[in-house]
């Protein structure tokens, strides 16, 4: 019986998980026993006091003091237990350790964008050092999104216009999958990102690596920051249509909007269309982009529109 | 006691009706044709006009979600598209929540049992009900347009900011559910007034059906709850039309007060749902038992407990969503406490089945299943109410499970069982019962292979409204996918051998399942009013150790069903000696 129990869990990879595991198995052994229980004297019941006789005489019995106060209050003081236990249990998913390593994570439409205190960035991918707490503080640029690590237990809703976090303690190297699990729109189920644990010192190797975010000619810049942004999640660079128009030739183009004008994309069309996506939509697509309006800098727009030019 | 009754009711000059196997006059025989079905004011007709809606929204709801698990056969795209899909799961909550669960057992059953159950001859507002029926109508119309144009993709909870910014028809939907809302309220205006107002002489407190205590617990959350939901929509639609700031951050907004609004409806309208439920098993299981019902003021009581706990418990929606440490800390606890006494009528159920005299047909097969599946919803509702495991399971799998167990495996199950237990008053046929135990055996087993498997996705991390999904979870997508094909069947055979029965069934007689039930003391199908006389009721209606004449008797009345001054004065008379014999 353990064993279905802990088939229905994934792996704890995470302190944080023990506490909800133990309570999950005994809820479910609790449950288990109860339930038998009421089907054993159902099916019981059936058979032994079946219908022989359409004449068939029953006592009457109104009720039983002592039977229904049982029944009451077993099941309150079981609840009790259940209810204080789940919340010491949740008391330690919100009390982050002093020491934790803080990453930033922003959800939009539909990735994760991470941040790291040297200025390092990665796009859903969350890298973190083994055996050390890691408080993810998390943010939404557009709708709600939340964000769910099945493996370490812990999840909490993204909103817009305020901060929220979670923190695990990862404690083997490897990979855990990220799940948004609160409905975005068409990609939230393809709105995915993968925590990478790494021993401390490969994590330090990593950091300083990536430490600085982008580099390079403006053309290279721009080439990393539309990965880095997400960009590439719904805009092909090969003329492929995904969610937006594909990249490839876009520079230089003459686009029909949905209002009937055309427009030709040039700097200021582009520069607009990142910032204020809605104001201007290309025929046959839907005004569903997250303005970038206060998240991106004029010369990363810049480099962005250098490294569209070179898509022809 | 006993004797006191008898002499009353002597001195009443209360005579028996036993009710005709053979009525030739009944409400079907009774203003005939299509004209004056619409315009009838009989509770009757209006509650099979309400349950062939329903059944047409359940078809809807379920051809839906069969599209749906087709969909999720394979881990990416099978046959539609995401927006399609996310379209169609969202119809297929808001149809089902809105146009299916509310109103089924309530609107289409209760509409046609509850005033006979109290032996009056119509609900306080005959005209009142038909009109809650075609505000239902208008609702669904504000519906099917939004579909027309542009679909719905905000899932059946609208949450903002996503419902504010969505390109799809969100505000036909919501005044459509607007609209629906009033239906709701006046039903519940409706059925609160009749229940205390049109009870026949003898029926007390002590004495109302379990059935009619359930609705009456419903009717009052409809009343309080549904207002609540209207402001809601009514704002969402302000800020979408007129753009005040009011859910949308981007306006000023907090989208988390959203949630609240909507839980404040929506948590209590999961009791709109479930309670009356829990009325068709107390009378099925009392009638096929032949016993009295154990713990009646238990079972009675705990309606009206869950009914009022049930308003301070939204907020276990909201476990992840950034609502105040307190606030969650304070939902959780309560939430515990309403499932109290859920527990306890599950244990009168099974007592009432000690010592009786149990016969397995249709109705009883499905309490059998209500009992069964019910109570694997109501524990894993205690899972979800634990707060670190909520955490956990929170818009998972495991959610969408338990869900579809306490209103799927409760509500729709009970509908069931009241269906088949009605459908002999209702028509005045009997149905294959040969076909219906096979049905029920299909939906048992389609039932757990759909929704079991979700369970254990579910707390592998398996999160909710996704169209595509890791490769993990095939094995478990696939299996609920077969078992919901074998709930479709189960419907089919049963729409067969209903619409069979409708056409070709045998007749039934007045009371084929020997219930003391007040409703089984009329003919098959009912008079157009009900009883030709005023019952008079002097046992519980759940004494089956009573003779069956004592459940017969009724004063004779002379208009034809219509009260005469005369008969007023004979019957409040009447109602003034009856009162001192409350919760006898």
């Amino acid at each position: 019986m353990d064993r279905l129990f802990e088939f229905m869990l994934p792996e704890a990879k995470s302190p944080t998980a023990d506490s909800t595991d133990a309570l999950f198995h005994f809820i479910n052994e609790v449950s288990l026993v109860l339930l038998i229980g009421i089907t054993i004297a159902l099916i019981y019941f059936a058979i032994k006091y079946r219908r022989r006789s359409e004449d068939d005489e029953t006592p009457v019995i109104t009720h039983n003091n002592t039977l229904e106060i049982t029944w009451s209050v077993v099941p309150l003081l079981i609840c009790f237990v259940i209810f204080g236990w789940g919340y010491t249990g949740w008391l330690n998913l919100k009390s982050v350790p002093d020491n934790a390593y803080e990453i930033q994570v922003t959800g939009f439409k539909w990735n994760w964008s991470v941040k790291y205190n040297n200025g390092a960035q990665t796009l859903n991918e969350i890298h973190v050092p083994v055996d050390r707490p890691v408080k993810i503080v998390l943010q939404s640029s557009d709708v709600l999104h939340s964000f769910f690590v099945p493996d370490y237990r812990v999840k909490h809703d993204v909103v817009p216009g305020r901060y929220t976090y979670v923190w695990f303690e990862a404690n083997e190297v490897g990979e855990s999958q990220v799940f948004c699990t609160e409905y975005c729109g068409t990609d939230h189920s393809d709105m995915l990102a993968k925590v990478i644990v790494h021993t401390e010192e490969d994590f330090q190797t990593w950091l300083e690596k990536n430490g600085g975010g982008v580099s390079g000619t403006p053309v290279e810049q721009g080439e990393q920051l539309v990965q880095l942004q997400g960009c590439t999640t719904c805009h092909s660079d090969d003329g492929s249509r995904l969610i937006g128009p594909s990249f490839k030739g876009l520079w230089g183009s003459e686009e029909t909007l949905t209002d009937g004008s055309t427009v030709t994309v040039d700097e200021n069309y582009l520069r607009e269309s990142i910032l204020n996506p809605g104001a201007k939509i290309v025929e046959s697509y839907d005004n569903v982009m997250t303005p970038y309006e206060g998240r991106i800098s004029d010369e990363e727009i810049t480099n962005i529109i250098e490294y569209l030019k070179t898509l022809k | 006691m006993a004797t006191a009754e008898v002499s009353n009711t002597k001195t009443l000059k209360v005579q028996r009706f036993k009710p005709a196997d053979n009525p030739t006059n009944t409400y079907l025989t009774d203003e005939k044709g299509v004209w004056a079905w619409m315009t009838t004011v009989d509770h009757k007709k209006i509650g099979i006009m309400y349950l062939v809606a329903v059944a047409i929204f359940f078809a809807v709801g379920g051809a839906l979600a069969l599209l749906l698990r087709t969909e999720l056969m394979t881990p990416a795209k099978t046959f539609i598209e995401a927006d399609t899909y996310n379209q169609l799961f969202t119809l297929h909550g808001a149809i089902m929540v809105f146009f299916v669960l509310v109103p089924s057992i309530p609107a289409a059953l209760g509409n046609f049992i509850m005033p006979m159950q109290l032996g009056a001859k119509d609900v306080a507002f005959p005209k009142l009900n038909l009109a809650s029926f075609y505000i239902y109508v208008a609702g669904a119309i504000f519906t099917f347009i939004a579909l027309a144009q542009h679909g719905l993709d905000t899932g059946w909870t609208f949450y903002t900011p996503y419902s504010t910014e969505s390109s799809s028809s969100v505000i036909w939907v919501t005044m459509g559910v607007f609209i629906l809302g009033f239906s709701s309220i006046l039903t519940g205006t409706n059925f609160i007034t009749t229940i205390h107002k049109m009870r026949a002489p003898g029926i007390t407190w002590g004495k109302l059906p379990l059935n009619v205590w359930a609705l009456y617990a419903t009717s009052i959350i409809q009343v309080l709850a549904t207002p609540v939901l209207a402001i809601t929509v009514l704002l969402l639609t302000m800020e979408r039309w007129l753009g005040f700031g009011i859910f949308d951050p981007a306006l000023g907004g907090d989208p988390v007060l959203f949630q609240h609004f909507f839980w404040f409806y929506s948590h209590p309208a999961v009791y709109i749902m479930i309670v009356p439920g829990f009325g068709i098993i107390s009378e099925v299981i009392s009638t096929f038992s032949k016993k009295t019902v154990f713990g009646y003021w238990a079972i009675a009581l705990s309606s009206l407990a869950i009914a009022f706990i049930g308003f301070l418990v939204w907020g276990h929606h909201m476990f992840t969503s950034g609502q105040s440490a307190v606030a969650t800390t304070v939902f959780s606890f309560l939430t515990f406490l309403v499932g109290i006494p859920t527990g306890i009528k599950i244990f009168n159920w099974i007592a009432t089945l000690y010592k009786g005299s149990i016969k397995m047909d249709t109705p009883m097969i499905y309490v059998f299943i209500f009992l069964f599946l019910f109570s694997i919803g109501g524990f894993t509702g205690i899972m979800l109410g634990a707060l670190s495991v909520d955490i956990h399971l929170h818009d998972t799998y495991y959610v969408v499970a338990h869900f579809h167990y306490v209103m799927m495996g409760g509500t729709l199950i009970a509908l069931l069982a009241g269906l088949h237990f009605w459908w002999p008053k209702m028509t005045g046929k009997l149905y294959n019962e040969k076909l219906a135990k096979i049905a029920s055996v299909f939906i048992f087993v389609g039932f757990n292979v759909t929704f079991l498997p979700q369970f254990v996705m579910g707390a592998q991390g398996m999160p909710r409204r996704y169209y595509n999904y890791v490769d993990q979870f095939t094995a478990f997508h696939q299996t609920s996918t077969i078992g919901s094909y074998l709930l479709g069947v189960g419907f089919l055979i049963i729409l067969y051998y209903l619409m069979h029965s409708l056409f070709k069934g045998a007749k039934s007689p007045a009371n084929p399942w020997g219930s003391r039930g007040l409703e089984w003391q009329a003919t098959s199908p009912p008079d157009f009013h009900n009883f030709d006389h005023t019952p008079v009721v002097i046992h519980g209606p759940y004494d089956y150790h009573q003779p069956m004449e004592e459940f017969q008797l009724g004063l004779a009345v002379d208009t034809n069903g219509h009260d005469s001054e005369t008969a007023k004065e004979v019957v409040d008379k009447e109602r003034e000696q009856w009162k001192n014999y409350s919760l006898g």
